[in-house]
This record gives structure tokens, sequence and C-alpha cells, in this order.
């Protein structure tokens, strides 16, 4: 089957700022989202994965590579973008920040639809989407602007801002971070909901590896601009392969492993190491002394979502 | 040793280092009086380390902020925060402000809004050691030097300015700034709340080594159970401006007695766990609203009880205070004192 979505070997470079080299913020990546599918892209601070959503969705345009709809190249002319966000709609980071302040909850919802001219039964369209992101009833909620919302709710209607235009796909960069705890299990529970009631699919960005356990049947682990492992979560999460993907499970909490704090300057991608990108920090490296971590470039992985689990490293395979 | 336990100490028992009791804050807004923190009650001695959990807005930052009076004008504080014996609620500002230069000093909530920008880290470390410990510039410097190793950031950055760091990099100089008088007590507000898992574990790490190593206090908050429950022995569960839960970290999590740290703890999965795969745990609901919170100060019942699955009639009515749930323990919840027998 067709993935939904697809991006092909994408990097997005960043034009260098005053003295720096040019950032290489994705830098090679092949990644699917098939069909119903929950897929979780993970990773630190500044790896890319805002970066890469934002191309997912048109709002980047790749330096290089594909990204791919239903198996149709993406275009990147106005009209072409616009036909293609009623299917593929962004989830954003922060909600406060998303909506403005002064626009009640029906006209932020209703806002796609208008810009694409939908706009007859609007009330019904921007009804049904506050309904479907749990806002019930929706009457009572309309009415409503973002400071009389709690941080859950005002989640609630971004998410309903998206579901209005019927979109097939979602990409939701880290859409429950800024949320407590309760209410981060009421928006994931959300998410998994429309996959089962819609069929909707979605890459979901975040750092939390706790997230997809809860949601995700794939995960896709970046490091400085590449997947440097992906697989289906029970495989990654519980067989880890990476050196960095068992580092980072090895810190969480409760772990039951003693953690493997990585040391060593944050990633930088003006400067991305050569040989495998991961090799200054990397505690397998140090103690296998193997020439190649250095010395050796690794391939992009594939992606190929019927493999259990791939990862970019030398030493496993 | 848990609220409960201290009020019943025999007479002659060593006083513990902090002892708060009975702490309420208000804000005044307009005509209207907001209640923030509704009671509260514990005890902190040298070594000892409490976390403080719950929902943003449950009165976390506000609790820990006014034990050395740090928040703004509109606030109104009554109980005692006795710390070595005096109280800090009614002492001399100049007393005050020696306090927390050299005996107690907070990490704050958002490390980039807490330092200044337009001064070198150097400077800010080098402020508090200059006015108390008055000793020359130079050996300033060197002890400034030694903090900023101590926290795993070369000390050949101290003529940085803040936005040259990293977020990680800028909480570890807080942890700095907030050792640099040598206290007895630090208060922790978020200190890992907006970094990566792993920046976050080396900076708690650090926090863990520093404070075994010199026998701090420590008041940690955080709104994540399992971070907390890592790093402190005793765990506190704020909802709604009062504690609902409290006891010894590892059992709070294991054995929670009260719904709500039931419910927190469900809404962290563990990696592995089936019961968690695939099926997020939340809780519905909304936390009280300051106007809701306001008019359950006046009346009895559980505050938690719009959200509660095992919600009683008598929870509507009755009075909840925390009681003893098990040995060092204690829980405000009706279900706890059925369950006890008493
Ligand atoms: N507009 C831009 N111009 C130059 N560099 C940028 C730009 N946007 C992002 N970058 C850089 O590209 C890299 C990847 O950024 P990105 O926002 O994709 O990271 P992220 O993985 O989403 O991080 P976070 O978890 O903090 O949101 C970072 O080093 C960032 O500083
Ligand atoms: N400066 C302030 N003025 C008025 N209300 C405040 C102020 N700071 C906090 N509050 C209110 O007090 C309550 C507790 O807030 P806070 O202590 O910040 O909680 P937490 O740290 O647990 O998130 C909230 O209802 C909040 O809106
Ligand atoms: S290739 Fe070498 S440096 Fe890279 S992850 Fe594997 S062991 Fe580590
Ligand atoms: S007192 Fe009642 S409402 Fe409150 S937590 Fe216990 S069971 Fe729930
Ligand atoms: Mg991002
Ligand atoms: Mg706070």
């Amino acid at each position: 089957m067709k993935p939904v979505l697809e991006v092909r070997d994408l990097t997005v470079t960043y034009p260098a700022r005053r003295g720096a080299a040019p950032a290489r913020a994705v830098d090679g990546v092949n990644l699917r989202v098939r069909q119903g599918e929950i897929v979780a892209l993970v990773g630190e601070s500044g790896c890319g994965k805002s970066t890469l959503a934002r191309a997912l969705v048109g709002l980047v345009k790749p330096t290089g590579g594909q990204v791919l709809s239903d198996g149709e190249p993406l275009g990147y002319s106005a009209a072409a973008l616009k036909a293609y966000r009623r299917h593929t709609q962004l989830v954003l980071q922060d909600p406060g920040g998303a909506l403005n302040p002064r626009q009640n909850v029906f006209d932020a919802v209703a806002e796609g639809p208008r810009l694409h001219g939908l706009t007859d039964r609007l009330d019904e369209r921007v009804h049904t989407a506050l309904a479907k992101a749990g806002l019930r009833p929706p009457e009572q909620f309309a009415g409503r602007f973002p400071h009389e919302m709690s941080g859950g709710q005002q989640q609630r209607v971004v998410i309903a801002g998206a579901l209005a235009l019927e979109p097939s796909v979602i990409v939701a960069d880290e859409p429950v971070a800024s949320l407590d705890a309760s209410v981060r299990g009421e928006i994931l529970k959300l998410i998994l909901e429309l996959r089962d009631s819609l069929g909707l699919s979605a890459l979901v960005v975040s750092h939390d590896l706790g997230l997809a356990w809860n949601i995700a049947d794939r995960v896709a682990v970046m490091y400085l601009g590449r997947i440097v492992e992906t697989g289906t979560v029970e495989e990654v999460l519980l067989r880890p392969k990476h050196p960095y993907t068992r580092a980072l499970l090895s810190v969480l909490p409760d772990s039951g492993e003693p953690p493997v704090l990585l040391t060593g300057e944050p990633p930088d991608p003006t400067s991305v190491p050569g040989g495998c990108r991961f090799h200054p920090r990397c505690p397998l490296r140090a103690a296998e002394q193997d020439p190649r971590c250095d010395g050796e470039d690794l391939p992009v992985l594939t992606g190929d979502p019927s493999a259990s689990s791939l990862a970019a490293c030398h030493l496993v395979q | 040793m848990t609220a409960h336990e201290r009020t019943t100490a025999p007479e002659g028992q060593a006083a513990p280092m902090l002892d708060v009791r009975d702490l309420r804050v208000s804000y005044r807004s307009g005509e209207q009086t907001v209640p923030a923190v509704r009671g509260v009650s514990f005890t902190l001695d040298r070594g000892q380390t409490l976390g403080i959990a719950g929902e943003s807005g449950s009165g976390k930052s506000t609790m820990a902020l006014s034990l050395l009076r740090l928040l703004p004008a509109s606030a109104q504080v009554s109980g005692e925060v006795l710390f070595k014996g005096e109280d800090l609620l009614t002492a001399k500002w100049a007393r005050l402000r020696a306090v927390r230069w050299s005996a107690a000093s907070v990490v704050f909530q958002g490390a980039m809004s807490a330092l200044n920008p337009v001064r070198t880290i150097g400077e800010q470390i080098r402020e508090p050691i200059l006015l108390h410990d008055k000793i020359g510039q130079r050996a300033a410097r060197e002890r400034a030097a030694e903090l900023l190793d101590s926290v795993g950031v070369p000390s050949r950055r101290l003529e940085s300015y803040p936005h040259e760091f990293s977020g990680g990099q800028r909480q570890r100089i807080m942890i700095a700034m907030a050792l640099a008088c040598r206290p007895d007590l630090i208060i922790a507000d978020e200190p890992t709340t907006a970094l990566d898992v792993m920046v976050q574990a080396q900076v708690l790490n650090l926090l863990g080594e520093l404070v075994r190593e010199a026998g701090i206090g420590v008041i940690m908050i955080s709104h994540d159970l399992s971070v907390l429950s890592h790093m402190c022995e005793r765990l506190a569960v704020m909802y709604a401006g009062r504690i609902t839960e409290i006891g010894p970290s590892k059992q709070l999590i294991a054995e929670p007695r009260h719904p709500y740290t039931r419910a927190l703890g469900r809404a962290f999965p563990t990696i592995g766990d089936p019961a968690s795969r695939l099926a997020p745990a939340g809780l519905p609901g909304d936390p009280p609203t300051p106007s809701e919170l306001a008019r359950l100060s006046e009346g009895r019942g559980c505050a938690f009880a719009p959200r509660c699955s095992e919600a009683m009639d008598a929870c509507r009515t009755d009075t909840v205070e925390l009681w003893p749930s098990g040995p060092r323990r204690e829980a405000a919840c009706l279900r706890v004192l059925e369950g006890s027998g008493t």
C-alpha cells in the first residue's frame, strides 16, 4: 500500500548566519506514514524535528529530496500548497501561542474552512469539528475566548481547527508538551480516538518517549538531522539497538538501568561530525574503538516500514 | 517525619531545620481575594529532599516562593515558616535578605528570565559571594570558577553572557549561583521542566550529587511525578492549594492512597508496561477555577470531588483533611479514613 505521507532523502539547510556555516537541520531523511498509522518522531531539542514537520506540511521548502503525498510529489505553487493543506494539517506546539487572544473559538476553528472557501454550512462544520475534538456541547464553547479556557481546552481548539478541514493526515509538533500530565493523557486519547474513528494518520513530534509508548505504532529517533533508529514501538523502545536510543531510554527515571549520561557538546547542525555523526558522544565507540566510527559515513536509513527495526550504526545491525 | 507526626512529637526533640505551619496565601485582585495556598504544613531537615508535585495552578510556586517572601505585594501570606527556629514570615527585611543570600536559595522556574541578560554570568555568580562572604575580588573570582566547573560548565566561560549558553547550561549556572554561599536549603522550582530528557538527567544528577555531598535540604517542585520520585526521598502532592498526599516517594508511587495521586501516576507511562501501551491515561475535567476555589475555601467538601472517580456523597459535604494513611504517610481523602477503620 502507498504511504499517505512520505519523505525521500530529504534535506533542509538553513542559510549561514554571520560567521557560521549553514545549518543542516534535516540532513537526509527517509520516512513513511501509512494509512491509519501513528508515527512518533523523537529526539532532543534542536535535532531537526520541527524543521522536518514543517517540511512535511510544505511550510519549509526542502533543499534536497522530496515530500510525497499519496505517492505524488508535493508541488510548491500557492494553489498546490493550498490544496495540500486540506489533506495534511499541522497542529502546533504551544496552544497559547497558536491561538489569537482576540478571536473566539468559532472564528479560530472557522479560519481554515473560510480560507478554503468552505463556507456553506460553516456552523455545522465548526460544531462538528469542536465535538470531534471533545469540546461538547460545541455551542457552549464556540463563543469563548482563549483566556476563558484551560490549556487542555485550548489545545483541543487547535486540534478542532485542523479537523475542520477533514484532513486525512495530521502532523502534530509537540501537541502536549506544554500541558499538565492529566490533560496530556486526555489529548493523547483524543488523537488515538481520531485514528480509530476517522482513520486519520498522524506524525507526532515529541521529545517524550512515553508519548510514543502511549499512542504510536512506529517510532523514529532523530539525532542531528538524521533518523538513527526506526521501527515498531515495541522493537525500538524495548529492544533498542542504536547507542543513542539506548542512552535516551536509560535516563528515564524508571528505566531500571544505570543511566548513560551523554557528555560532550550538544549537537550543532552547523558542524556535523564526519563518519557516524554521533561518534563524539557515543559510549559504545568509547568502549569499542572501532575506526569506522569516525572514519566511515553511514548510509541514510531506508525508512522501510515493514522492517521491525533499522539502526544507523556500524557496530549494531 | 510527616506533618502529622510533627504535631505530636515529644518536647525536647531537635527542631527540624524548616517547619512550615498552616501556610496560606491569597492573591488580591481588584475586589476579590483568590486563595492559592490553603493551609500547607510540612517539615524538612538538613540533607532531606522533599518533592512537591501537582498540576499547574495548584499553588506549588506560590507556596515555595512564599517561604522566602518572594511574592508580589498583592499576595497575603499567613501561617509560620520556622527556619532554624526563626519565623521568616515576621522577620525583619534585613534579616530576611541575609537568609536569602546565605542560608536558603532559590533556583527559579525558567532560568533565562532569572538571569540578567546584560551582565556576564561571572559577575552574577560573584555578586552574592562578594556581598555575603566579605572576600576580595580575586578570591570571589576563584570561587566562581570553581562553582562553574563543579556544575560542568567550563570556567573559561565566566565572562560570557546568558544568551550564549544553551538552556541546560543556563539551568546549571542557576544551580551554581544557588550554591554560591553554601546554603543549608535550596528551593528548586521546576529546575528541569524546559529541558530535554538527556540534559534533564544531567542537571538532576548534578543537583543530587551536590546535595548529598553537602547535606543541603532541598524542596524540589515539578509537575513530573516520575522525576520527583527519582530525586526526592519524600513527596507531597498538591491539589487546589493543599497537600493531598505526603509520604515516602517510593510508597506514594507504588501504592498511592489518594485518587489524585493515582491519576497523576498513571499519566506518566512506564515504557514496557502493557497496561499503558496504546492506552494513554488522563484525568477528565479541569482543576477548580480561582472563583470555585474561593467558594470551596468557605465551605466543606473535597476540592477533588468533581473529578474524582471514587467520590461519594460525603465527599461534597464533609470536612477533608490530611489523615494518617500508613507509616510516615498521610492522605486527604475520606476513603482513606474509611479504609483505616477509624
Ligand atoms: N529559521 C532558521 N534559521 C536558521 N536555523 C534554524 C532555523 N530554524 C531552526 N534552525 C536550526 O535548525 C536546527 C533544528 O531546529 P528544529 O527547530 O527543527 O529542532 P527541533 O528538533 O524541533 O527542536 P525542539 O525540540 O527544541 O523544538 C536547530 O539547530 C535550529 O537552531
Ligand atoms: N502574581 C500573581 N497574582 C495573582 N494570582 C497569581 C499570581 N501568581 C499565581 N497566581 C495564581 O495562584 C494560583 C497558584 O499558582 P502557582 O503558585 O503559580 O501554581 P503552580 O506553581 O503550582 O503552577 C493560580 O491560580 C495562579 O493563577
Ligand atoms: S557507528 Fe560507532 S559512533 Fe556511531 S553509533 Fe555506532 S558505535 Fe556509536
Ligand atoms: S475525599 Fe472523596 S472526592 Fe475526595 S479524593 Fe477522596 S474519594 Fe475522591
Ligand atoms: Mg521543535
Ligand atoms: Mg509554577
